[in-house]
């Protein structure tokens, strides 16, 4: 979807420290790298249960032990069809809502933009809730089709169909206004909020847990079935945003600079909002409710490696997994063998946290 | 379909293998297990989902088989020393696989629908148990959980002992003339009432303590708006005793829609447990008579 003409022949502003930033920044990713693949390793051999990742690896290498096959067959069943779907999950969407935010603050030249923010979310949220609330009634035929999947798919759809929304009211002539747009997303993330409410007051009181549960987010739901729907287009949307980076980089010093450098100001928007839609709209449809990734993550690595995209939109899809799958795994674990919903694990670790990067730094959060 | 006036045929003709893609994956749909067991082979490790499902293993006498609970299971205080799997309609299905059982006995609703796709992908039988708000619904539930352990004739003996115990808590309001008006409320948020309509626990225990549902017109819980409360005319407002911050009486009696009713100005207001009084089980009979008392005092006829 995307060519590599936004990457344009831009460089940009070089300064004093540029070399050694960019130095840092590739032993930060590096870290990154290995943070992540930890956190793969910890997410599989953890759980409420005693299945061991190492033996349903090894019965897989060398084939099972007949004395203890079906206890095999209920671990590698555990590995298999609960661990390794939530983890691949997690990092998708973890991924995609850190990339996502840092996008969104690069387009808008703003740190607290966020695609809640344009009301991505929001659109998300009623497609969803159109489903858990109608899905027995008006949408019985959607339901009927795509089963458990109807309603990741009209999350999705919402969060596509807001922004299309949002793109025809702020573009005029060609150009999209960035302001107007913001404005519009409030006012479109408004609409769905009442819609949402409206099916809410319709909704059962097993309806309405349902959704409480959804609100609150959680990767429980992880199949392999979610990830083939959803992962192809969080896929394509992450492959996207690094194609930005230079694009973003120049916005930053005003649209009318990065205009007279060469860089194809349009496209790089509608790029950045519908990568941004898709990613979003995906991972809100599959896990629910989860906050806090898209604003934090990148500003915590604005603060150890600067802010060029360049380095910036690959870290943060590194931690923002990252984070997410530690995240899951005390969700999975500290109360087994119940489980806590982990939008709530993000925001109690991640908010004093990120508290106490500010007071540390105390300084100017540049972006 | 012309959003993107500006943008390349080329990017648009990308768009639909994409996505055909993704809805191809999403009609992959997951093969169901076995369905339709209702013995299980092996009832020695049964994880119970549902207070009431709880409740009549142990009043079956059949304790000694459960090795886990839900988070609705508090009665009786023993079965609070069982693990808990969390809420019943937010299982996590390795927790529930982690206790090991040899079979999951569910009340319906139990959930999300995905956790139990996966407990239903292992050969660990999974028995849902149907729910009805009704005298009828209780037998049928402790049949089908008797005839889940193999207790088939231990769950006839309780079955009928239940079945009288109703029918004599029913009889005991049978005379009553004047019937009262109830309204059961769920929560007040804000000063907003949520109220229990028709197919709600709350509007079968009333109607089988010889009382009248005071809302009419929807079903489930919904907020009420002071005009509709008015209407509603409640002689009682009903409220359970247990379940988050307790309300107080003025809150309550301080909402002037309410105040303006039969059971403001009286301030009548009675509050049983929660799991006791929409349980649907074992101890429902008594919650009809603890029920009835509350409303009619001397009028019950034993």
């Amino acid at each position: 979807m995307v060519d590599q003409s936004i990457a344009g022949p831009v460089k940009v502003m070089a300064n004093a420290s540029e070399g050694d930033r960019s130095g840092r920044a590739r032993i930060v990713i590096l870290l990154l790298c290995l943070g992540l693949a930890a956190a793969v390793l910890l997410s599989l051999t953890s759980g409420a249960s005693d299945a061991s990742a190492i033996n349903v690896l090894r019965d897989w290498l060398f084939g099972a032990i007949p004395s203890d096959a079906a206890l095999n067959g209920r671990d590698s069943l555990i590995i298999y069809d609960i661990r390794l779907p939530r983890i691949i999950l997690g990092m998708l969407v973890g991924a995609a809502l850190a990339v996502s935010g840092a996008v969104m603050q690069g387009l808008f030249r703003n740190p607290l933009a966020d695609p809640g923010l344009i009301g991505v979310s929001a659109g998300s949220s009623l497609g969803a809730v159109a489903v858990i609330v109608l899905g027995a009634t008006v949408l019985a035929p959607v339901t009927a089709l795509f089963g458990t999947l109807a309603l990741p798919l009209a999350a999705f759809f919402g969060g596509l169909a807001t922004t299309l929304v949002l793109y025809q009211v702020a573009t005029r002539r060609g150009q999209t206004s960035v302001a107007t747009m913001l404005l519009a997303g409030i006012a479109l993330a408004a609409l769905a909020m009442a819609l949402t409410g409206i099916l809410i007051f319709m909704a059962d009181d097993r309806q309405l847990r349902d959704l409480t549960f959804w609100q609150l987010g959680s990767l429980g739901g992880a199949t392999w079935q979610k990830i083939g729907s959803v992962g192809p287009i969080i896929i394509l949307a992450l492959a996207a945003m690094p194609f930005l980076a230079r694009g973003l980089n120049a916005l930053a010093l005003g649209e009318a600079t990065a205009g007279h450098l060469g860089i194809p100001i349009q496209r790089l928007k509608y790029t950045a909002i519908i990568g941004v839609s898709a990613a979003v709209g995906a991972s809100v449809a599959v896990s629910g409710g989860i906050g806090f990734v898209g604003i934090v993550v990148p500003h915590l690595l604005r603060l150890l490696i600067g802010p060029d995209n360049r380095y910036l939109l690959p870290a943060s899809a590194l931690l923002g997994a990252s984070l997410l799958l530690l995240g899951d795994a005390v969700a999975r674990t500290i109360v087994a063998p119940a489980e806590l919903p982990i939008g709530i694990v993000t925001a109690i670790a991640g908010a004093p946290f990120f508290l106490w990067i500010l007071l540390r730094k105390r300084g100017v959060v540049d972006l | 379909m012309r959003f993107f006036p500006n943008l390349p045929a080329m990017r648009r003709s990308m768009a639909a293998p994409i996505l055909g893609l993704s809805l191809a994956f999403a009609t992959l749909q997951p093969a169901g297990a076995a369905e339709g067991v209702s013995v299980f082979s092996n009832p020695s490790k049964i994880a119970a989902i549902g207070g009431s499902i709880t409740e009549i293993v142990y009043a079956l006498g059949e304790e000694k088989h459960l090795v886990a609970r839900d988070s609705t299971s508090n009665y009786p205080k023993a079965a609070l020393a069982l693990p808990d799997v969390g809420y019943m309609r937010a299982l996590s299905p390795e927790g529930v696989l982690s206790v090991n059982p040899t079979g999951i006995l569910a009340l319906q609703g139990s959930g999300p629908k995905e956790a139990v796709d996966v407990l239903k992908k292992t050969s660990i039988p999974f028995i849902e148990v149907p729910e009805h708000f009704s005298h009828e619904g209780i037998l049928e539930k402790v049949r089908i959980v008797g005839k889940a352990l193999g207790v088939d004739a231990k769950a006839e003996v309780l079955a009928k002992e239940l079945d009288a115990k109703l029918t004599s808590a029913e009889k005991q309001t049978a005379s009553i003339k004047e019937r009262k008006r109830i309204l059961f409320v769920l929560s007040i948020q804000g000063g907003k009432i949520l109220a229990a309509g028709s197919e709600t626990a709350a509007d079968g225990m009333v109607r089988l303590a010889g009382g009248v549902n005071a809302v009419e017109g929807f079903s489930g819980y919904k907020q009420m708006s002071d005009e509709a409360i008015i209407t509603a005319r409640p002689d009682v407002i009903l409220m359970m005793s247990n379940a988050g911050p307790p309300v107080l009486d003025d809150e309550l009696f301080g909402n002037p829609s309410v105040a303006s009713t039969p059971a403001g100005t009286a301030r009548k207001l009675i509050r049983i447990d929660g799991s006791y009084l929409l349980g649907f089980g074992p101890r429902t009979a008594e919650a009809i008579h603890d029920l009835a008392v509350s409303l009619y005092g001397a009028e019950v006829t034993d």
